[in-house]
Protein backbone atom coordinates (compact mmCIF):
# COMPACT_ATOMS: atom_id res chain seq x y z
CA UNK A 1 0.00 0.00 0.00
CA UNK A 2 2.56 2.57 0.83
CA UNK A 3 4.76 1.66 -2.19
CA UNK A 4 1.64 2.95 -4.11
CA UNK A 5 1.18 6.35 -2.45
CA UNK A 6 4.76 6.70 -2.63
CA UNK A 7 4.63 5.99 -6.59
CA UNK A 8 1.86 8.53 -7.12
CA UNK A 9 3.55 11.19 -5.57
CA UNK A 10 6.54 10.06 -7.40
CA UNK A 11 4.53 10.56 -10.34
CA UNK A 12 2.77 13.36 -9.29
CA UNK A 13 6.36 15.18 -8.92
CA UNK A 14 7.50 14.21 -12.22
CA UNK A 15 4.75 16.10 -14.07
CA UNK A 16 5.31 19.95 -14.76
CA UNK A 17 4.80 22.27 -12.26
CA UNK A 18 2.03 24.04 -14.46
CA UNK A 19 -0.31 20.55 -14.42
CA UNK A 20 0.33 19.40 -10.89
CA UNK A 21 -0.56 21.21 -7.80
CA UNK A 22 0.59 18.14 -5.88
CA UNK A 23 4.31 18.95 -5.60
CA UNK A 24 3.50 22.43 -3.63
CA UNK A 25 4.30 21.38 -0.37
CA UNK A 26 5.58 24.29 1.35
CA UNK A 27 7.78 23.51 4.91
CA UNK A 28 9.78 25.60 7.08
CA UNK A 29 11.51 23.67 9.63
CA UNK A 30 13.56 25.54 12.37
CA UNK A 31 14.14 28.70 10.46
CA UNK A 32 15.72 31.42 11.80
CA UNK A 33 17.17 34.61 9.87
CA UNK A 34 19.28 36.99 11.59
CA UNK A 35 20.56 40.62 9.84
CA UNK A 36 23.41 42.66 10.62
CA UNK A 37 22.58 46.10 11.69
CA UNK A 38 24.57 49.18 10.86
CA UNK A 39 25.64 49.37 14.63
CA UNK A 40 27.14 45.75 14.32
CA UNK A 41 24.30 43.97 16.40
CA UNK A 42 22.27 41.01 15.62
CA UNK A 43 18.86 41.48 14.61
CA UNK A 44 16.84 38.67 14.75
CA UNK A 45 14.11 38.61 12.46
CA UNK A 46 12.39 35.50 12.75
CA UNK A 47 13.46 32.59 15.47
CA UNK A 48 12.88 28.64 15.18
CA UNK A 49 10.03 28.77 12.93
CA UNK A 50 7.80 25.63 11.87
CA UNK A 51 5.08 25.24 9.51
CA UNK A 52 4.17 23.59 6.44
CA UNK A 53 1.89 24.56 3.80
CA UNK A 54 -0.34 21.36 2.23
CA UNK A 55 -0.61 21.49 -2.29
CA UNK A 56 -3.15 23.39 -2.77
CA UNK A 57 -3.71 24.88 0.50
CA UNK A 58 -4.74 28.56 1.24
CA UNK A 59 -2.43 29.63 4.21
CA UNK A 60 -2.72 33.13 6.07
CA UNK A 61 0.59 34.58 7.91
CA UNK A 62 -1.47 36.75 10.58
CA UNK A 63 0.93 38.23 13.46
CA UNK A 64 1.62 41.84 15.28
CA UNK A 65 3.59 44.48 12.67
CA UNK A 66 7.37 43.96 12.32
CA UNK A 67 6.95 39.80 13.43
CA UNK A 68 9.12 38.63 10.52
CA UNK A 69 6.21 37.44 8.30
CA UNK A 70 7.85 39.30 5.38
CA UNK A 71 11.17 37.63 5.96
CA UNK A 72 9.82 34.25 6.21
CA UNK A 73 8.24 34.50 2.74
CA UNK A 74 11.11 36.23 1.24
CA UNK A 75 12.98 32.70 2.24
CA UNK A 76 10.61 30.67 0.71
CA UNK A 77 10.50 32.27 -2.57
CA UNK A 78 14.41 32.30 -2.32
CA UNK A 79 15.16 35.98 -2.51
CA UNK A 80 16.61 35.62 0.77
CA UNK A 81 18.45 32.59 2.31
CA UNK A 82 17.93 31.61 5.86
CA UNK A 83 20.80 31.63 8.51
CA UNK A 84 19.48 28.44 10.27
CA UNK A 85 16.96 25.95 9.46
CA UNK A 86 15.56 24.75 5.86
CA UNK A 87 13.11 25.76 3.99
CA UNK A 88 11.54 23.45 1.44
CA UNK A 89 9.29 23.66 -1.87
CA UNK A 90 7.98 20.32 -3.22
CA UNK A 91 9.92 18.69 -1.20
CA UNK A 92 13.33 20.48 -2.64
CA UNK A 93 15.48 22.56 -0.69
CA UNK A 94 15.15 26.41 -1.67
CA UNK A 95 18.35 27.60 -2.95
CA UNK A 96 18.19 31.19 -5.57
CA UNK A 97 14.77 31.93 -7.06
CA UNK A 98 12.07 28.75 -6.59
CA UNK A 99 10.86 27.84 -9.68
CA UNK A 100 6.97 27.86 -10.03
CA UNK A 101 6.58 30.37 -7.22
CA UNK A 102 5.18 34.01 -8.03
CA UNK A 103 5.06 36.95 -5.34
CA UNK A 104 2.73 40.10 -4.90
CA UNK A 105 3.34 42.55 -3.16
CA UNK A 106 1.58 45.24 -1.12
CA UNK A 107 3.22 48.24 -2.94
CA UNK A 108 2.79 48.13 -6.59
CA UNK A 109 5.37 46.48 -8.39
CA UNK A 110 4.07 46.94 -11.83
CA UNK A 111 6.45 48.38 -14.37
CA UNK A 112 4.86 52.23 -14.98
CA UNK A 113 6.78 52.39 -18.63
CA UNK A 114 5.05 49.14 -19.71
CA UNK A 115 1.38 49.22 -20.98
CA UNK A 116 -0.89 46.78 -18.71
CA UNK A 117 -0.18 43.69 -21.24
CA UNK A 118 3.17 44.27 -21.83
CA UNK A 119 3.09 43.99 -17.71
CA UNK A 120 1.78 40.81 -17.84
CA UNK A 121 3.49 39.57 -20.38
CA UNK A 122 6.69 40.09 -18.43
CA UNK A 123 6.65 36.65 -16.91
CA UNK A 124 6.14 33.86 -20.05
CA UNK A 125 8.97 36.49 -21.67
CA UNK A 126 11.64 35.97 -19.07
CA UNK A 127 10.77 32.48 -18.96
CA UNK A 128 12.06 32.31 -22.85
CA UNK A 129 8.35 32.59 -24.60
CA UNK A 130 8.17 34.06 -27.53
CA UNK A 131 6.73 37.87 -27.65
CA UNK A 132 3.45 36.27 -29.45
CA UNK A 133 2.90 33.83 -27.14
CA UNK A 134 3.22 35.67 -23.88
CA UNK A 135 1.26 38.31 -25.26
CA UNK A 136 -1.65 35.70 -25.99
CA UNK A 137 -1.28 34.37 -22.66
CA UNK A 138 -1.15 37.89 -20.87
CA UNK A 139 -4.45 38.34 -22.80
CA UNK A 140 -6.14 35.78 -21.47
CA UNK A 141 -4.93 36.36 -18.06
CA UNK A 142 -6.74 40.07 -18.68
CA UNK A 143 -9.80 38.62 -19.56
CA UNK A 144 -9.83 36.31 -16.73
CA UNK A 145 -9.39 39.14 -14.35
CA UNK A 146 -12.03 40.83 -16.32
CA UNK A 147 -9.79 43.77 -17.82
CA UNK A 148 -10.22 42.69 -21.35
CA UNK A 149 -10.11 46.20 -23.25
CA UNK A 150 -7.50 47.48 -20.49
CA UNK A 151 -4.40 45.97 -22.33
CA UNK A 152 -3.07 49.15 -23.91
CA UNK A 153 -3.67 51.16 -20.39
CA UNK A 154 -0.34 52.62 -17.93
CA UNK A 155 -0.78 51.40 -14.31
CA UNK A 156 -0.98 54.81 -13.59
CA UNK A 157 -4.44 55.40 -15.81
CA UNK A 158 -5.90 52.41 -13.85
CA UNK A 159 -7.70 52.83 -10.38
CA UNK A 160 -5.96 50.73 -7.39
CA UNK A 161 -8.01 47.75 -7.73
CA UNK A 162 -7.85 47.72 -11.11
CA UNK A 163 -4.12 47.58 -10.20
CA UNK A 164 -4.41 44.54 -8.45
CA UNK A 165 -6.01 42.77 -10.78
CA UNK A 166 -2.94 43.37 -13.58
CA UNK A 167 -0.69 42.28 -10.90
CA UNK A 168 -2.76 39.28 -9.97
CA UNK A 169 -3.06 38.54 -13.61
CA UNK A 170 1.02 39.12 -13.89
CA UNK A 171 1.99 37.00 -10.81
CA UNK A 172 -0.60 34.07 -12.18
CA UNK A 173 0.23 33.84 -15.82
CA UNK A 174 3.38 31.78 -14.67
CA UNK A 175 0.84 29.23 -13.53
CA UNK A 176 2.81 28.72 -10.32
CA UNK A 177 2.64 26.01 -8.19
CA UNK A 178 2.87 28.83 -4.64
CA UNK A 179 1.50 32.15 -4.78
CA UNK A 180 3.11 34.14 -2.03
CA UNK A 181 0.96 37.30 -1.32
CA UNK A 182 2.48 40.16 1.21
CA UNK A 183 -0.23 41.75 2.59
CA UNK A 184 -1.77 42.26 -1.06
CA UNK A 185 -4.42 44.18 -0.51
CA UNK A 186 -3.15 45.97 2.48
CA UNK A 187 -3.27 49.68 0.53
CA UNK A 188 -7.22 49.22 -0.96
CA UNK A 189 -10.19 50.70 1.06
CA UNK A 190 -12.43 48.32 2.74
CA UNK A 191 -14.90 47.69 -0.08
CA UNK A 192 -12.37 47.18 -2.90
CA UNK A 193 -10.36 45.21 -0.80
CA UNK A 194 -13.79 42.84 -0.37
CA UNK A 195 -14.41 42.63 -3.94
CA UNK A 196 -10.57 41.76 -4.83
CA UNK A 197 -10.84 38.76 -2.07
CA UNK A 198 -13.82 37.17 -3.47
CA UNK A 199 -12.16 37.77 -6.53
CA UNK A 200 -9.14 36.23 -5.68
CA UNK A 201 -10.89 33.17 -4.07
CA UNK A 202 -12.82 32.62 -7.70
CA UNK A 203 -9.35 32.46 -9.67
CA UNK A 204 -7.68 30.59 -7.09
CA UNK A 205 -10.47 27.93 -6.72
CA UNK A 206 -9.83 27.33 -10.45
CA UNK A 207 -6.06 27.36 -10.06
CA UNK A 208 -5.68 25.60 -7.38
CA UNK A 209 -2.08 26.65 -6.22
CA UNK A 210 -0.97 26.62 -2.89
CA UNK A 211 -1.08 30.48 -1.23
CA UNK A 212 0.57 31.77 1.13
CA UNK A 213 -1.03 35.17 2.42
CA UNK A 214 -0.02 37.67 4.53
CA UNK A 215 -2.48 40.42 6.22
CA UNK A 216 -3.04 42.36 9.45
CA UNK A 217 -6.71 41.74 8.85
CA UNK A 218 -7.92 38.80 10.69
CA UNK A 219 -11.45 38.54 9.16
CA UNK A 220 -9.62 38.54 5.96
CA UNK A 221 -7.38 35.64 7.26
CA UNK A 222 -10.47 33.64 8.18
CA UNK A 223 -12.36 34.26 5.38
CA UNK A 224 -10.25 33.43 2.83
CA UNK A 225 -7.90 30.56 4.52
CA UNK A 226 -7.88 26.98 5.23
CA UNK A 227 -4.95 27.43 7.97
CA UNK A 228 -3.92 30.50 9.81
CA UNK A 229 -0.56 30.29 11.23
CA UNK A 230 -0.18 33.22 14.01
CA UNK A 231 3.38 34.36 14.81
CA UNK A 232 4.59 35.99 18.10
CA UNK A 233 5.71 39.70 17.90
CA UNK A 234 9.57 40.39 17.66
CA UNK A 235 11.69 37.90 17.20
CA UNK A 236 8.40 36.01 15.02
CA UNK A 237 8.10 32.11 15.88
CA UNK A 238 5.41 30.37 15.41
CA UNK A 239 2.77 30.86 18.21
CA UNK A 240 -0.41 28.90 17.18
CA UNK A 241 -1.67 27.37 14.06
CA UNK A 242 -5.52 27.04 13.37
CA UNK A 243 -7.08 24.69 10.72
CA UNK A 244 -10.43 26.64 9.33
CA UNK A 245 -13.12 24.11 8.62
CA UNK A 246 -15.46 26.54 6.95
CA UNK A 247 -16.66 24.60 4.25
CA UNK A 248 -15.35 25.92 0.24
CA UNK A 249 -16.74 27.52 -2.10
CA UNK A 250 -16.97 29.91 0.73
CA UNK A 251 -18.40 32.35 -1.59
CA UNK A 252 -19.14 35.83 -0.23
CA UNK A 253 -16.77 37.08 2.00
CA UNK A 254 -18.84 39.65 3.25
CA UNK A 255 -21.63 37.17 3.97
CA UNK A 256 -19.16 34.81 5.63
CA UNK A 257 -18.26 36.76 8.72
CA UNK A 258 -22.01 36.58 9.84
CA UNK A 259 -21.52 32.51 9.93
CA UNK A 260 -21.56 31.70 13.61
CA UNK A 261 -18.53 29.32 12.82
CA UNK A 262 -16.31 31.89 11.55
CA UNK A 263 -17.36 34.02 14.54
CA UNK A 264 -16.45 31.66 16.85
CA UNK A 265 -13.12 30.95 14.87
CA UNK A 266 -11.87 34.45 14.62
CA UNK A 267 -12.44 35.36 18.42
CA UNK A 268 -10.50 32.23 19.64
CA UNK A 269 -7.33 33.12 16.89
CA UNK A 270 -7.97 36.78 17.96
CA UNK A 271 -7.04 35.62 21.94
CA UNK A 272 -4.26 34.49 20.58
CA UNK A 273 -3.02 37.11 18.48
CA UNK A 274 -3.69 39.74 20.85
CA UNK A 275 -1.45 39.29 23.15
CA UNK A 276 0.95 39.24 20.66
CA UNK A 277 -0.46 42.77 18.96
CA UNK A 278 -0.21 43.93 23.05
CA UNK A 279 3.41 43.10 23.65
CA UNK A 280 4.57 44.29 19.73
CA UNK A 281 2.88 47.72 20.33
CA UNK A 282 4.36 47.93 23.55
CA UNK A 283 7.62 47.55 22.32
CA UNK A 284 7.43 50.06 19.11
CA UNK A 285 5.62 52.92 21.61
CA UNK A 286 7.62 52.54 24.32
CA UNK A 287 4.98 51.82 27.39
CA UNK A 288 5.69 49.29 29.85
CA UNK A 289 4.15 46.02 28.75
CA UNK B 1 -19.59 83.71 -1.42
CA UNK B 2 -16.06 84.44 -1.06
CA UNK B 3 -16.10 84.15 2.97
CA UNK B 4 -17.81 81.01 2.28
CA UNK B 5 -15.49 79.14 -0.27
CA UNK B 6 -12.10 80.73 0.78
CA UNK B 7 -10.69 77.84 -0.86
CA UNK B 8 -12.86 77.97 -4.54
CA UNK B 9 -11.75 82.04 -4.38
CA UNK B 10 -7.63 80.94 -3.87
CA UNK B 11 -7.76 78.45 -7.01
CA UNK B 12 -9.04 81.40 -8.98
CA UNK B 13 -6.34 83.45 -8.03
CA UNK B 14 -3.99 80.75 -8.81
CA UNK B 15 -5.44 79.58 -12.61
CA UNK B 16 -3.83 82.61 -13.93
CA UNK B 17 -0.75 81.32 -13.74
CA UNK B 18 -1.70 77.69 -14.42
CA UNK B 19 -3.73 76.55 -17.23
CA UNK B 20 -7.48 77.80 -15.87
CA UNK B 21 -9.24 74.57 -16.33
CA UNK B 22 -8.21 74.43 -12.74
CA UNK B 23 -10.24 76.50 -11.00
CA UNK B 24 -13.57 74.82 -13.14
CA UNK B 25 -12.06 71.46 -11.38
CA UNK B 26 -10.61 72.33 -8.18
CA UNK B 27 -13.48 73.65 -6.23
CA UNK B 28 -17.10 75.04 -6.47
CA UNK B 29 -17.66 77.15 -9.84
CA UNK B 30 -18.38 81.06 -9.04
CA UNK B 31 -20.99 81.04 -11.92
CA UNK B 32 -24.01 78.68 -10.79
CA UNK B 33 -26.90 77.62 -13.47
CA UNK B 34 -25.08 77.56 -16.59
CA UNK B 35 -25.83 74.98 -19.50
CA UNK B 36 -22.68 72.28 -19.92
CA UNK B 37 -21.83 74.25 -23.41
CA UNK B 38 -21.28 77.55 -21.74
CA UNK B 39 -19.52 76.42 -19.33
CA UNK B 40 -17.05 75.00 -21.45
CA UNK B 41 -17.11 78.39 -23.96
CA UNK B 42 -15.92 80.03 -20.79
CA UNK B 43 -13.18 77.89 -19.58
CA UNK B 44 -11.81 77.95 -23.21
CA UNK B 45 -12.04 81.92 -23.25
CA UNK B 46 -10.70 82.12 -19.82
CA UNK B 47 -7.58 79.41 -20.92
CA UNK B 48 -7.11 82.40 -23.63
CA UNK B 49 -7.09 85.55 -21.52
CA UNK B 50 -4.89 84.20 -19.22
CA UNK B 51 -2.01 82.90 -22.25
CA UNK B 52 -2.44 86.64 -23.59
CA UNK B 53 -1.66 87.80 -20.25
CA UNK B 54 1.06 85.39 -19.96
CA UNK B 55 2.62 86.78 -24.22
CA UNK B 56 1.88 89.99 -23.47
CA UNK B 57 4.15 89.90 -20.04
CA UNK B 58 7.02 88.13 -22.33
CA UNK B 59 6.68 90.90 -25.30
CA UNK B 60 7.06 93.78 -22.48
CA UNK B 61 9.76 92.63 -20.76
CA UNK B 62 11.77 91.90 -24.25
CA UNK B 63 10.68 95.14 -24.94
CA UNK B 64 12.11 96.63 -21.93
CA UNK B 65 15.34 94.70 -21.88
CA UNK B 66 16.52 94.92 -25.69
CA UNK B 67 14.81 98.43 -25.86
CA UNK B 68 16.29 99.90 -22.74
CA UNK B 69 20.08 98.61 -23.98
CA UNK B 70 19.85 99.77 -27.53
CA UNK B 71 17.92 103.51 -25.91
CA UNK B 72 21.09 103.54 -23.21
CA UNK B 73 23.65 102.97 -25.74
CA UNK B 74 21.89 105.43 -28.20
CA UNK B 75 22.49 107.96 -25.22
CA UNK B 76 25.89 107.00 -25.24
CA UNK B 77 25.60 106.49 -21.12
CA UNK B 78 26.50 102.77 -21.82
CA UNK B 79 29.71 102.64 -24.53
CA UNK B 80 28.29 100.60 -27.24
CA UNK B 81 31.87 100.01 -28.45
CA UNK B 82 32.21 98.14 -25.09
CA UNK B 83 29.10 96.60 -24.80
CA UNK B 84 27.70 96.53 -28.03
CA UNK B 85 24.16 97.27 -29.44
CA UNK B 86 20.94 95.24 -30.84
CA UNK B 87 20.84 97.19 -34.07
CA UNK B 88 24.91 97.10 -34.39
CA UNK B 89 24.44 92.87 -33.67
CA UNK B 90 21.86 92.39 -36.30
CA UNK B 91 23.49 94.23 -38.42
CA UNK B 92 26.53 92.26 -38.08
CA UNK B 93 24.68 88.95 -37.86
CA UNK B 94 23.93 89.89 -41.52
CA UNK B 95 27.12 91.30 -43.05
CA UNK B 96 28.35 87.57 -41.10
CA UNK B 97 25.93 85.75 -43.13
CA UNK B 98 26.56 88.03 -46.45
CA UNK B 99 29.89 88.20 -46.44
CA UNK B 100 31.51 85.22 -44.81
CA UNK B 101 34.68 85.26 -42.59
CA UNK B 102 38.55 84.80 -43.90
CA UNK B 103 38.05 81.24 -43.64
CA UNK B 104 35.06 80.40 -45.06
CA UNK B 105 31.36 80.97 -45.18
CA UNK B 106 29.65 82.25 -41.74
CA UNK B 107 26.88 79.03 -42.15
CA UNK B 108 30.11 76.53 -43.31
CA UNK B 109 31.59 78.02 -39.14
CA UNK B 110 28.09 76.99 -37.94
CA UNK B 111 28.13 73.38 -39.19
CA UNK B 112 31.60 72.81 -38.43
CA UNK B 113 31.01 73.96 -34.63
CA UNK B 114 27.13 71.98 -34.79
CA UNK B 115 29.14 68.82 -35.76
CA UNK B 116 32.16 68.66 -33.12
CA UNK B 117 28.95 69.45 -30.33
CA UNK B 118 26.52 66.80 -31.70
CA UNK B 119 29.13 64.23 -32.22
CA UNK B 120 30.70 65.34 -28.78
CA UNK B 121 27.58 64.87 -27.24
CA UNK B 122 26.61 61.81 -28.59
CA UNK B 123 30.07 60.16 -27.51
CA UNK B 124 29.58 61.89 -23.72
CA UNK B 125 26.15 60.40 -23.38
CA UNK B 126 26.50 57.03 -25.02
CA UNK B 127 29.42 56.67 -22.50
CA UNK B 128 28.06 58.39 -19.56
CA UNK B 129 24.76 56.13 -20.12
CA UNK B 130 27.23 53.19 -20.19
CA UNK B 131 29.51 53.50 -17.32
CA UNK B 132 26.14 55.10 -15.26
CA UNK B 133 24.60 51.97 -15.63
CA UNK B 134 27.55 49.57 -15.17
CA UNK B 135 28.54 51.12 -11.91
CA UNK B 136 24.98 51.80 -10.81
CA UNK B 137 24.15 48.11 -11.00
CA UNK B 138 27.63 46.71 -10.02
CA UNK B 139 28.61 47.59 -6.00
CA UNK B 140 32.13 46.53 -6.56
CA UNK B 141 32.76 47.70 -9.50
CA UNK B 142 31.78 51.26 -8.07
CA UNK B 143 33.44 51.11 -5.11
CA UNK B 144 36.34 50.64 -7.17
CA UNK B 145 35.83 53.50 -9.74
CA UNK B 146 33.78 55.49 -7.89
CA UNK B 147 37.03 57.82 -6.02
CA UNK B 148 38.39 57.87 -9.37
CA UNK B 149 35.66 59.89 -10.60
CA UNK B 150 35.20 61.78 -7.93
CA UNK B 151 39.08 63.14 -8.60
CA UNK B 152 38.33 63.51 -12.30
CA UNK B 153 35.15 65.31 -11.55
CA UNK B 154 37.18 67.95 -9.15
CA UNK B 155 39.39 69.09 -11.64
CA UNK B 156 38.60 71.71 -13.89
CA UNK B 157 37.88 69.64 -17.30
CA UNK B 158 37.54 72.36 -19.43
CA UNK B 159 41.54 72.95 -18.90
CA UNK B 160 41.86 69.33 -21.01
CA UNK B 161 41.39 71.64 -24.46
CA UNK B 162 44.77 72.53 -24.22
CA UNK B 163 45.56 69.00 -24.10
CA UNK B 164 43.73 68.08 -26.79
CA UNK B 165 45.30 70.88 -28.74
CA UNK B 166 48.49 69.90 -28.21
CA UNK B 167 47.56 65.83 -29.18
CA UNK B 168 45.04 66.64 -31.93
CA UNK B 169 46.17 70.26 -33.69
CA UNK B 170 43.67 72.31 -34.63
CA UNK B 171 41.19 69.77 -36.49
CA UNK B 172 37.69 68.49 -35.39
CA UNK B 173 38.66 65.62 -32.97
CA UNK B 174 40.19 67.64 -30.27
CA UNK B 175 36.88 69.58 -30.25
CA UNK B 176 34.81 66.61 -30.12
CA UNK B 177 36.71 64.79 -27.20
CA UNK B 178 36.35 67.95 -25.00
CA UNK B 179 32.34 68.31 -25.61
CA UNK B 180 32.26 64.43 -24.73
CA UNK B 181 34.71 64.61 -21.64
CA UNK B 182 32.06 67.48 -20.68
CA UNK B 183 28.45 65.71 -21.54
CA UNK B 184 30.25 62.54 -20.20
CA UNK B 185 30.28 63.52 -16.89
CA UNK B 186 26.81 65.21 -16.18
CA UNK B 187 25.12 62.23 -17.85
CA UNK B 188 27.38 59.59 -15.99
CA UNK B 189 25.97 61.01 -12.34
CA UNK B 190 22.64 61.37 -13.29
CA UNK B 191 22.41 57.70 -14.90
CA UNK B 192 23.84 56.34 -11.96
CA UNK B 193 21.50 57.98 -9.80
CA UNK B 194 19.11 57.14 -11.88
CA UNK B 195 20.14 53.17 -11.71
CA UNK B 196 20.19 53.20 -7.59
CA UNK B 197 16.78 54.72 -7.43
CA UNK B 198 15.02 51.93 -8.65
CA UNK B 199 11.85 50.52 -6.40
CA UNK B 200 13.76 47.29 -4.82
CA UNK B 201 10.27 46.17 -4.74
CA UNK B 202 9.98 46.01 -8.64
CA UNK B 203 13.33 44.26 -8.56
CA UNK B 204 12.57 41.67 -6.39
CA UNK B 205 9.57 40.91 -7.89
CA UNK B 206 11.21 40.81 -11.59
CA UNK B 207 13.39 38.14 -10.02
CA UNK B 208 10.61 35.94 -8.64
CA UNK B 209 9.52 36.13 -12.13
CA UNK B 210 12.18 34.45 -13.98
CA UNK B 211 14.12 37.75 -14.50
CA UNK B 212 18.17 37.04 -15.58
CA UNK B 213 20.18 40.22 -14.77
CA UNK B 214 19.99 41.11 -18.55
CA UNK B 215 16.63 40.59 -18.70
CA UNK B 216 16.37 43.13 -15.18
CA UNK B 217 18.73 46.07 -16.83
CA UNK B 218 16.83 46.12 -19.98
CA UNK B 219 13.27 45.85 -18.60
CA UNK B 220 13.67 47.14 -15.32
CA UNK B 221 16.54 49.44 -14.54
CA UNK B 222 17.04 50.98 -18.07
CA UNK B 223 13.86 52.49 -18.34
CA UNK B 224 13.86 53.64 -14.72
CA UNK B 225 17.04 55.66 -14.98
CA UNK B 226 15.55 56.67 -18.36
CA UNK B 227 13.45 59.58 -16.03
CA UNK B 228 16.90 61.09 -15.02
CA UNK B 229 19.31 60.42 -18.43
CA UNK B 230 16.67 62.25 -19.88
CA UNK B 231 16.93 65.23 -17.47
CA UNK B 232 20.54 65.47 -18.19
CA UNK B 233 20.68 65.54 -21.72
CA UNK B 234 19.05 68.93 -21.92
CA UNK B 235 21.99 70.28 -19.70
CA UNK B 236 23.96 67.91 -21.26
CA UNK B 237 23.83 69.71 -24.86
CA UNK B 238 24.43 72.97 -23.25
CA UNK B 239 27.83 71.40 -22.30
CA UNK B 240 28.59 70.07 -25.70
CA UNK B 241 28.06 73.27 -27.13
CA UNK B 242 30.69 75.00 -24.91
CA UNK B 243 33.37 72.56 -24.58
CA UNK B 244 33.37 72.87 -28.72
CA UNK B 245 33.38 76.38 -28.62
CA UNK B 246 35.68 76.71 -25.76
CA UNK B 247 38.05 74.30 -27.66
CA UNK B 248 38.02 76.07 -30.77
CA UNK B 249 39.02 79.14 -29.15
CA UNK B 250 41.92 77.55 -27.92
CA UNK B 251 43.10 76.76 -30.93
CA UNK B 252 41.31 76.11 -34.50
CA UNK B 253 41.25 76.45 -37.89
CA UNK B 254 37.68 76.57 -38.50
CA UNK B 255 34.46 76.98 -36.30
CA UNK B 256 32.64 79.65 -34.35
CA UNK B 257 34.66 79.50 -31.71
CA UNK B 258 37.60 80.98 -34.32
CA UNK B 259 34.98 83.54 -34.84
CA UNK B 260 34.47 84.79 -31.48
CA UNK B 261 38.59 84.85 -31.29
CA UNK B 262 38.56 87.40 -34.18
CA UNK B 263 35.80 89.51 -33.20
CA UNK B 264 37.67 89.71 -29.48
CA UNK B 265 40.92 90.21 -31.88
CA UNK B 266 39.61 92.92 -33.51
CA UNK B 267 37.44 94.71 -30.91
CA UNK B 268 34.24 93.91 -32.17
CA UNK B 269 31.75 93.32 -29.22
CA UNK B 270 29.18 93.06 -31.57
CA UNK B 271 30.73 90.10 -33.82
CA UNK B 272 30.81 87.99 -30.11
CA UNK B 273 27.48 89.23 -29.45
CA UNK B 274 26.27 87.76 -32.99
CA UNK B 275 28.02 84.62 -32.85
CA UNK B 276 26.31 84.29 -28.71
CA UNK B 277 22.82 84.45 -30.61
CA UNK B 278 23.77 82.04 -33.15
CA UNK B 279 24.28 79.73 -30.58
CA UNK B 280 21.51 80.50 -28.46
CA UNK B 281 19.51 79.58 -31.83
CA UNK B 282 21.32 76.00 -32.17
CA UNK B 283 20.65 75.46 -28.38
CA UNK B 284 16.68 76.33 -28.66
CA UNK B 285 16.63 74.21 -31.73
CA UNK B 286 18.49 71.11 -30.24
CA UNK B 287 15.86 71.82 -26.72
CA UNK B 288 13.15 71.61 -29.04
CA UNK B 289 14.17 68.38 -30.55
CA UNK B 290 15.30 66.77 -27.04
CA UNK B 291 12.22 67.62 -25.36
CA UNK B 292 10.30 65.36 -27.99
CA UNK B 293 12.63 63.03 -27.41
CA UNK B 294 11.46 63.27 -23.95
CA UNK B 295 8.04 63.12 -24.48
CA UNK B 296 7.84 60.08 -27.05
CA UNK B 297 10.12 58.17 -24.75
CA UNK B 298 8.34 59.02 -21.38
CA UNK B 299 5.06 58.64 -22.90
CA UNK B 300 4.00 56.55 -19.90
CA UNK B 301 4.15 59.29 -17.45
CA UNK B 302 1.40 61.35 -16.32
CA UNK B 303 0.62 64.04 -19.07
CA UNK B 304 1.44 66.97 -16.14
CA UNK B 305 5.19 65.57 -15.30
CA UNK B 306 6.17 65.21 -18.50
CA UNK B 307 5.29 68.83 -19.38
CA UNK B 308 7.53 69.89 -16.35
CA UNK B 309 10.64 69.93 -17.42
CA UNK B 310 10.21 71.63 -21.28
CA UNK B 311 9.35 75.27 -19.46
Amino acid sequence: MTWVTSLLSVAAMSLTHGASPHSARVELNGVSKRFLTPSGDVFTAIQDVTFAVEPGQFCALVGPTGCGKSTSLSLVSGLDKPSSGTVSVGGTAVDGIADGVSFMFQTDALLPWKSVLANVALGPIFRGASKREAQASARDWLRRVGLAGFEDRYPHQLSGGMRKRVAMAAALINEPRILIMDEPFGALDVQTKAIMSNELLALWEQVRCSVIFITHDLDEAVALADRVVVMTSSPGTVKDIYDIDLPRPRGDVQEIRFQPRFVELQRQIWRSLRDEVERAYAATAGVPA
Amino acid sequence: MNDQHPSASGVAENAVFESSAASMTGGPSPLPDLAAGTRTNLASKLRWQGRFKVWGGQLLLAVVIIGGWQWFTAEHWVDPFTYGQPTGIVHRLYTLFRDGTAFGSYPEQILVTLQEAVYGFLIGAAAGILMGVSLGTNRYLSSVISPYIKVVNAIPRIVLGSIFVVAFGFGITGKMLLAAVLVFFVVFFNAFQGVREVDPNVIANARVLGAKPLHIIRHVTLPSAMTWIIASLHTAFGFAIVGALVAEILGSEKGLGLVITTAQGTFDADGVFAVMLTVAVITLVAEFILTRLERRLLAWRPQSRSDAPAI
